[in-house]
């Protein structure tokens, strides 16, 4: 008895313990962050361009970019990659070749994000010749990410309960009547966190975006699409290491990187709740 | 056995012969014919040989140990067994002498036409009132005074109207698993279909919620053809006309519910019916 006590006590310990370490490493980068970067942010560092050499002034060309190049990114991603999910979960026939693409869909997940970067380059800048824009850089996020939402999106139609597939199907509806009055209601809030999520992390990117669109410095706005345009992880990367005068500029590096992490997080919220809010409406 | 005797069974109706075939059909008319019917699941054979007759207006009980093969046999009469993937059959099934494995035939108003209520409750994430008019919309029904009701007609077929026409707005997750279930129920009639099918309807319902089903299928009868798979032989014997038998997969016996309770032909029925095994 008191080993079988002393083995659970150990192993909760042990678990404890990985949380613990999670939480703290998690922690310590959040308070860095916070503390160093807290002071930078005012409404000037918000709204204002960068001046002289980028020492002083604002982030708002890079926030604004940000802000597009993953507009582009949703508008591809999405739709692309929910229709995907569709087709592949609902109707293509479960064989060989279908598991065959969907392993091949999980491992370009896995690709490493300078590989879509110098596709992008290959595929948008020059084949299509979109040159360096925020299109080009949206488009190379979008393809990166689309592996994300298609498997997101696959794994919400999983949870799709059979009995409201086949509810539909024994009262004479058709199958994509099911799919759409039944299956995707019950589908999208998950399809739509997991998209979110991914958004999220295609917005944080940098090596996709440094041969496709981003620039070094910028102090205006984009005009058009077809315009490069500063994007906070590569200006962050930038201040941190390519600086001429890298301790001045810290301060301004951390901020980007406060606002970086805010802007996430607010993304990430905003799938939480669309998630909760969509699935109370279901469930009237 | 006077199991039978809660709504009474129409004992004039004459015995079937041993092939399955009704030895006199002048009562009403045969609404599901079956022949030689083979079923496969990839390489596992699931219905041997089947041949049976099922007549307008009455309840059929399907009964027979677990994986017999009653429910993939009822899948088989509104084709839902072709969600499977590796499924085959061989034979024929006729409805209204048309053959539904018929290549012409639209599968989804063959769905329309036999209705089908599942083992477990499975209302739809949507109101109850949503829930009823759901088949109705699906075949481009949008009259809402129409479908205002075809709602209330179907509920109260179902026996369900009194218990929600105050809250036909709310979350059809918001009834108990008997209301659930007649729900189900309801939607299926709301199609207007002429055959239906019932996998196991209160195999998951408390004894009160059971009655209520098993009266509501009694009353159905009169506008209905009712096949039944059930696991509760008492069941079958209160509200079946007919009764088949499975096992493994074949038709042991098929007769009126009476004489299937009372004097079946096969050892094996009896055996079953005893309650020797199964």
């Amino acid at each position: 008895m008191k080993n079988r006590k002393a083995e659970q006590f150990l192993g909760f310990l042990i678990l404890r313990a990985c949380v613990f370490f999670v939480i703290a490493a998690l922690l310590i980068i959040l308070i860095d962050i916070f503390t160093k970067g807290a002071g930078s942010i005012n409404w000037e560092f918000l709204s204002a361009m960068p001046k002289k050499g980028m020492t002083e002034g604002g982030i708002f060309p890079a926030i604004v970019g940000t802000f597009l190049v993953t507009l582009i990114t949703a508008i591809l991603s999405i739709p692309l990659g929910m229709g995907c999910a569709i087709y592949l979960h609902e109707y293509a026939k479960k064989g060989k070749i279908t598991r065959l693409i969907r392993m091949s869909i999980r491992n370009l997940s896995g690709v490493p994000s300078i590989v879509y970067g110098l596709f992008g380059v290959v595929l948008f800048v020059q084949l299509l010749k979109l040159n360096t824009s925020i299109l080009s850089a949206g488009l190379t996020l979008g393809l990166m990410t689309l592996p994300w939402t298609i498997t997101a999106s696959e794994e919400a139609l999983k949870n799709v309960p059979k009995a409201y597939r086949d509810g539909a199907l024994a009262l004479g509806a058709t199958k994509w009547q099911s799919i759409r009055t039944n299956v995707l209601p019950y589908s999208i809030p998950g399809m739509l966190t997991g998209t979110i999520l991914g958004l999220s992390r295609a917005a944080g990117e940098t090596a996709p975006i440094l041969f496709t669109g981003a620039a070094f410095y910028l102090p205006f706005l984009p005009r058009s699409l077809s315009d490069q345009f500063m994007a906070l992880p590569y200006h962050l990367y930038v201040m941190a290491t390519q600086h001429h005068a890298i301790e001045k500029v810290r301060p301004i590096a951390y901020g980007t990187a406060l606002v970086l992490i805010v802007l996430i997080f607010c993304m990430n919220l905003f799938a939480i709740i669309t998630r909760y809010k969509l699935r109370k409406v279901r469930l009237k | 056995m006077s199991v039978l005797t809660k709504h009474g069974i129409k004992m004039e109706q004459k015995p079937l012969n041993h092939t399955g075939k009704m030895a006199d059909n002048k009562n009403s008319n045969i609404k599901i014919f079956i022949k030689n019917f083979n079923f496969y699941y990839g390489a596992s054979q699931a219905l041997k040989n089947i041949s049976l007759d099922i007549r307008e207006n009455t309840v059929v009980g399907i009964i027979g140990p677990s994986g017999c093969g009653k429910s993939t046999f009822l899948r088989c009469f509104n084709r839902m067994n072709d969600t499977i993937v590796g499924v085959r059959y061989q034979g024929d099934i006729l409805i209204d002498g048309n053959n539904i494995f018929d290549k012409e035939l639209d599968i989804v108003d063959l769905r329309r036409n036999v209705g089908m209520v599942f083992q477990k409750s499975n209302p739809f994430p949507k109101s109850i009132f949503e829930n009823v008019a759901y088949g109705l919309r699906v075949n481009g029904i949008k009259d809402k005074e129409y479908l205002t009701h075809k709602v209330e007609k179907s509920l109260k077929d179902a026996a369900l109207w009194d218990e929600v026409k105050d809250r036909l707005a709310n979350s059809a997750f918001d009834l108990s698993g008997g209301q659930q279930q007649r729900l189900c129920i309801a939607r299926a009639l709301a199609v207007e279909p002429e055959i239906l099918l019932l996998d196991e309807p209160a195999s998951a319902l408390d004894p009160i919620a059971t009655a209520k089903v098993e009266e509501l299928i009694h009353e159905l009868k009169k506008k209905y053809t009712i096949v039944i798979v059930t696991h509760n032989m008492q069941q079958a014997a209160r509200i079946s006309d007919y009764t088949a038998f499975f096992m493994m997969g074949e038709l042991i016996e098929y007769d009126i519910t009476s004489k299937i309770f009372t004097k079946p032909s096969k050892k094996t029925t009896e055996d079953y019916i005893t309650g020797r095994f199964g």
